[in-house]
């Protein structure tokens, strides 16, 4: 259903964009070692699109679509209609929320999927390819290298999780779909902003966003999945937290719509 | 597990409230709707109509009283009732980017009970028994409110239901729609279904159902057959007369309560125990000029303004 919609496609669409544009704006210009990471490698090696593209992703563009998906769940079917007759079909309060869970965190996984792919694709078509030198200094071949960006892919979807299911529950509390995306949008940045604040330094462990662009261990050899795991215990929690008060709030709720 | 067919009412509210901050939308309403009955509902707008039939299909919780449905409480065992009630609530609501066909097989896939290998024909049915299918594959958005009704209907019909809870079924049809929402709801009533039709018009109620119940400011003011609710409308007796005032005073004697309905005409109910001849003998006797007298039932309107009030107020 969700897949089924011209605006996901639109989305995952503008997402694809960020590497193709940076490959681009590489290829015309060379950067040397100035702008975001992973940027100045791109000219030896096409394979670093990906990274940069990711990296530039995650503070704005991929909080934005993932709030616009999951800000939409409940509060678009609300504001459609669907709702009521979705749940005198009957689904199911806890099956709806469920499936709308599920859509949302593999809209997290095609978007970073998205990223990850055309980067890949963009840069090889734009530059050499070649073995990749990790940050720890040591070089893999294509497949070290694939098994690196799966793994980048899955924890950057991940990462989105907490935040899927904070836009979850803030769509139970409406039924203005346009209001809960914006919500969700703006608590990411406020997210951010917090996580950036040394005076914080207390809470900083506690956002969603904490782990966000901790993903450098991936890029080591050997390799270390340390910090996969405490990110994947936070966005779990998160998804604890917020699925049962949306399950809290939507299983007592009045669909008035 | 199957609802209880054997329980006689289909639809049974004790004591049902709903308070909207200091409105009580609905309010103390004991509804019994036998089975295989057309039921109406009936009442202005703004009376609790809408907010009584999301109550009995669990959508939003009573804050006083109790549902069963089928025989079953709601909205404890929804998940088990509701495959066989089909539903139209306040106006349809479907994507208006998928077609009329794809939201019909999405709502049908929200249903964990239906079967998916049938899906396809109960869909092809439910469109041609609403008059779709030459629509079907058109995007909703492209639909008319009329198409949208007959869409929201099909839906209803996706499965054979032992009821179906239709709240103001012929809005935005034209009258061809309506009478074919009329010999819908006929022939699914013969093929056995309860049909629970709401309407803030009273002739569409009357001819379409064999019991109704009468809403005016979220309270219940009148339940039972429609013909019982035709026959209690309380005969008039109107006195054509230049004489008024002396008219009005003999009838009054009698104790009879008569109005001015024209410069010459004095109408009042009969009461019990006053025949009509009787009060034609006392207007003679006393002089009166008596040029014309008819005797009329109320009309099944005025009946349904003197139970729900008259004017323009909208409830709330
Ligand atoms: N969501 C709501 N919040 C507050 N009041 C409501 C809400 N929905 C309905 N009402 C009020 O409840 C009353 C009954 O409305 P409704 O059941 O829709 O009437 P009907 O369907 O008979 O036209 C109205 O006065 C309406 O203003
Ligand atoms: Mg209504």
């Amino acid at each position: 259903m969700l897949f089924g919609r011209r605006r996901t496609w639109a989305m995952l669409a503008a997402l694809a964009l960020v590497p193709v544009l940076v490959a681009v704006a590489v290829r015309i210009e060379d950067p040397g070692r100035d702008g975001p990471p992973f940027l100045g490698s791109i000219t030896s090696n096409g394979l670093f699109v990906s990274l940069t593209a990711m990296t530039v992703s995650i503070p704005l563009f991929l909080p934005l679509t993932v709030g616009v998906v999951a800000g939409d769940t409940i509060a678009g079917e609300a504001s459609l209609g669907t709702l009521r007759y979705l749940l005198v079909a009957p689904a199911g309060r806890l099956r709806l929320l469920a499936v709308k869970m599920a859509g949302a965190a593999a809209f997290c996984l095609a978007a970073a999927t998205t990223i990850a792919l055309t980067g890949a694709l963009v840069g090889a078509a734009l530059f050499p390819v070649g073995p990749v030198t990790l940050l720890s200094g040591d070089t893999v071949g294509l497949g070290g290298y694939a098994v690196r960006l799966g793994l980048l892919v899955l924890y950057v979807a991940l990462s989105l999780l907490g935040l899927s299911a904070v836009g979850l529950f803030i769509s139970t509390l409406t039924t203005v779909p346009v209001g809960a995306m914006a919500a969700t949008v703006v608590l990411a940045g406020a997210a951010q902003v917090l996580g950036q604040l040394p005076q914080l330094e207390v809470i900083h462990p506690w956002l969603f966003s904490a782990h966000w662009l901790g993903f450098a261990d991936l890029l080591r050899s050997p390799l270390d999945l340390g910090s996969l795991g405490e990110n994947a215990l936070l966005q779990l929690a998160y998804l604890a937290v917020f699925g049962s008060l949306a399950y809290g709030r939507f299983t007592t709720k009045d669909v008035l719509s | 597990m199957t609802p209880q067919v054997g329980a006689p009412l289909a639809v049974e509210t004790r004591g049902l409230s709903k308070v909207f901050g200091s409105q009580r939308a609905v309010d103390d309403v004991s509804l019994q709707v036998p089975r295989g009955s057309v039921f109406g509902f009936l009442g202005p707008n703004g009376s609790g109509k809408t907010t009584t039939i999301r109550i009995l299909l669990g959508l939003a919780a009573a804050t006083e009283g109790e549902v069963r449905l089928l025989g079953e409480p709601m909205p404890g065992r929804g998940a088990v009732v509701l495959p066989h009630v089909g539903a139209l609530v306040e106006g349809p609501g479907f994507y208006p980017f998928l077609s009329g066909r794809d939201n019909l097989r999405r709502l049908d896939a929200a249903d964990p009970t239906t079967t998916p290998r049938t899906r396809r024909t109960r869909v092809e049915e439910a469109l041609e028994r609403v008059g779709l299918s030459h629509a079907a594959a058109k995007k909703v958005h492209a639909y008319s409110l009329g198409m949208k009704q007959r869409l929201g209907l099909a839906n209803a019909l996706l499965r054979p239901r032992q009821l179906l809870v239709l709240d103001e079924p012929t809005n935005g049809l034209d009258p061809q729609g309506t009478r074919e929402v009329r010999h819908l709801v006929r022939s699914l009533s013969e093929d056995g279904t309860t049909v629970f039709v709401s309407s803030h018009l009273l002739g569409e109620i009357e001819q379409m159902c064999d019991s109704t119940a009468v809403m005016s400011a979220g309270r219940l003011v009148w339940q039972g057959g429609m013909e019982a609710l035709r026959a209690e409308g309380r005969a008039r007796v109107r006195v054509r007369t230049p004489d008024v005032a002396e008219a009005r005073a003999c009838l009054a004697g009698l104790g009879l309560e008569p109005d001015l309905e024209g410069p010459a005409l004095l109408a009042a109910p009969l009461v019990d125990g006053v025949a009509t001849e009787q009060a034609v003998a006392a207007l003679v006797a006393a002089g009166v000029r008596v040029r014309g007298v008819e005797v009329s039932g109320e009309t099944l309107e005025d009946r349904y303004v003197a139970l729900t009030g008259e004017g323009f107020d909208v409830a709330g």
